[in-house]
């Protein structure tokens, strides 16, 4: 039965994730990979590690493709806007790096390496894999583990000093201004609400 | 046929399919009637009677409402995306009913038990997501759209307060799979050691069902319908079946995380599961009354209260259950 599970979602997996890269429409690529995510997950359940195969749905599927598909609908993309030499150039890469693959995969099927488990397979620990990640997480790989979280914290704080930036050096803008502006404006004569709604610039999320 | 019978992989997937009807039909069952139920409790908060024309005390009304909308004409918008436009309205229902398999209802009645069930319910709810934007966007009609964007940011942003709100009974069941959160309850609720995760969890519960106070994709009064606008007969029916369905589903994780599951006094071990049908209709009657009570919250109030409020509430709530339990059991 397991072996038929495997059959049935590992073609989905292929099918789907073929069809990311050769639809036309970006949302429908879009959730194409989000099937291709679901059929990963599934592959993980049936090798026996539930916890990764959970948070493969709960991260890549429910909250990453959400951002993606959000961006696409927000800038209503319908087609490639790209055209010229730049999409030549890259579309050469990816043929060189595909075909590359293909011949890697084809070596290490031809030398016999891919065939079935190298390990033994060993008997799932009592408290299922999550507590043995956990534990794996925190003892043996705790460096590296601080490392990637430093890295996202990076990450994070740069998304926010770009968005930042674009308001403050061009002057009093909207976004900049309306604090530092207020106490000479409210004297002055005129209706007390031509400052519009002053919105911070961390209001905006996603 | 014997010998097929006989196959272990073959028992289990017949006693598999015979619980999932159970299920299935049951939550179908009291899907329609919460309907009724909260037409009823809307009447009785606004001095009104609700519905009480079909049959004894209008009790047959959801069957005809339910007639009503398969007879409904079902429409298509010109500029739809079709396959997209089919698929969001099975979205809404699939997930709810799919996390529904983990929680146990009574000592000896859940689907499965996984050893990352509430993990599946996590994941569950996030693809819940796309049922509604998908629906926004499909429908080509610019409220629709507004209300599925609205929607996504919205559930993005209550997901990591829900999920965080749950790693504290995690750590003090030290397990994810619910039916053994339900036994570390047997002496006392985890409601009583964790009160801020329980009101953290119904607060982003609301916001990931999409209720009133936080009903934005579909305020009526900015949006017309919201990401629904141009669904009608039976397709709207499946958003508002997925509606109640992730309302009970929502409960249910609530009751199993916080209230004690079927654990209760008095009854015997086979009777038990009504304990959790009585906290699972208590928690059920406050959905309704809060979507009676409150007034919607605004845009950039519901972004300001998930962001600033409820995530770092929940990430004390973590760092104080982990200093707690260092200490209870460091000592």
């Amino acid at each position: 039965m397991i072996p038929l599970l495997f059959a049935a979602f590992a073609a989905v997996l292929v099918v789907s994730s073929l069809l990311v890269i050769l639809h036309r429409n970006p949302v429908t690529s879009a959730l194409f990979l989000v099937l291709a995510f679901c059929s990963l997950a599934a592959l993980y359940l049936l090798l026996g590690a539930e916890f990764v195969g959970m948070v493969q749905v709960i991260v890549y599927a429910g909250a990453i493709m959400v951002l993606f598909l959000f961006v696409i609908m927000y800038l209503n993309l319908g087609h490639d806007v790209e055209g010229g030499v730049q999409i030549a150039l890259r579309r050469g890469l990816g043929w060189v790096v595909g075909a590359v693959l293909v011949a890697e995969g084809a070596m290490l099927l031809a030398r016999g390496l891919a065939l079935g488990p190298e390990t033994p397979q060993s008997p799932p620990p009592p408290g299922g894999n999550t507590r043995a990640i956990g534990l794996l997480l925190y003892s043996r790989y705790l460096f590296p583990f601080e490392i990637t979280s430093l890295v996202l914290l990076v990450a994070m704080v740069g998304a926010i000093v770009i968005t930042r930036g674009r308001t403050t050096p061009a002057g009093p803008t909207r976004a900049a201004a309306p604090r530092a502006a207020a106490p000479p404006a409210a004297p002055a004569a005129g209706p007390p609400d031509t400052e519009p709604a002053d919105v911070p610039a961390e209001e905006v999320h996603a | 046929m014997p010998a097929l019978l006989a196959n272990p992989d073959t028992q289990f997937v017949l006693w598999a399919l015979i619980k999932i009807v159970v299920i299935l039909f049951g939550l179908l069952g009291v899907v329609s009637y919460l309907t009724f139920a909260e037409r009823k409790v809307a009447g009785h908060i606004q001095a009104r009677t609700g519905p009480n024309r079909v049959g004894p005390f209008g009790l047959l009304q959801p069957i005809a409402d339910v007639l009503k909308l398969f007879f409904k004409e079902e429409f298509i918008p010109a500029g739809a995306n079709k396959v997209v436009f089919h698929i969001a309205p099975m979205l809404a229902v699939i997930p709810a009913l799919v996390s529904f398999s983990v929680v146990p209802v009574g000592p000896n009645f859940t689907v499965t038990d996984l050893n990352v069930g509430l993990l599946l319910f996590l994941a569950m709810s996030s693809l819940g997501v796309y049922s509604i934007t998908l629906a926004g966007w499909s429908s080509n009609n610019k409220y629709a759209l507004l209300g599925g964007l609205r929607s996504s940011a919205q559930m993005i942003s209550y997901e990591l307060a829900m999920g965080l709100s749950t790693v504290g009974v995690l750590m003090l069941a030290g397990s994810l799979s619910l039916v053994d959160i339900v036994h570390a309850q047997q002496r006392y609720w985890f409601i009583v050691q964790q009160p801020l995760a329980f009101i953290i969890f119904l607060i982003t519960a609301f916001a990931e069902t999409n209720r009133a106070p936080f009903d934005l994709p579909e305020a009526e009064a900015e949006l017309v319908a919201g990401f629904h606008t141009e669904y009608s007969s039976m397709k709207w029916g499946l958003f508002f079946l997925g509606e109640y369905a992730n309302m009970i589903t929502i409960s249910s994780i609530a009751v199993t995380l916080f209230l004690g599951g079927w654990n209760g006094p008095w009854l015997p071990e086979p009777l038990k599961f009504l304990w959790y049908f009585a906290k699972l209709a208590a928690l059920l009657f406050f959905f309704m009354w809060v979507r009676w009570t409150f007034p919607r919250l605004r845009y950039d109030q519901l972004m300001l209260l998930g962001w600033k409020v409820l995530l770092p509430l929940a990430l004390l709530n973590v760092m104080v259950t982990a200093v707690g339990l260092w200490w209870a059991v460091g000592r």
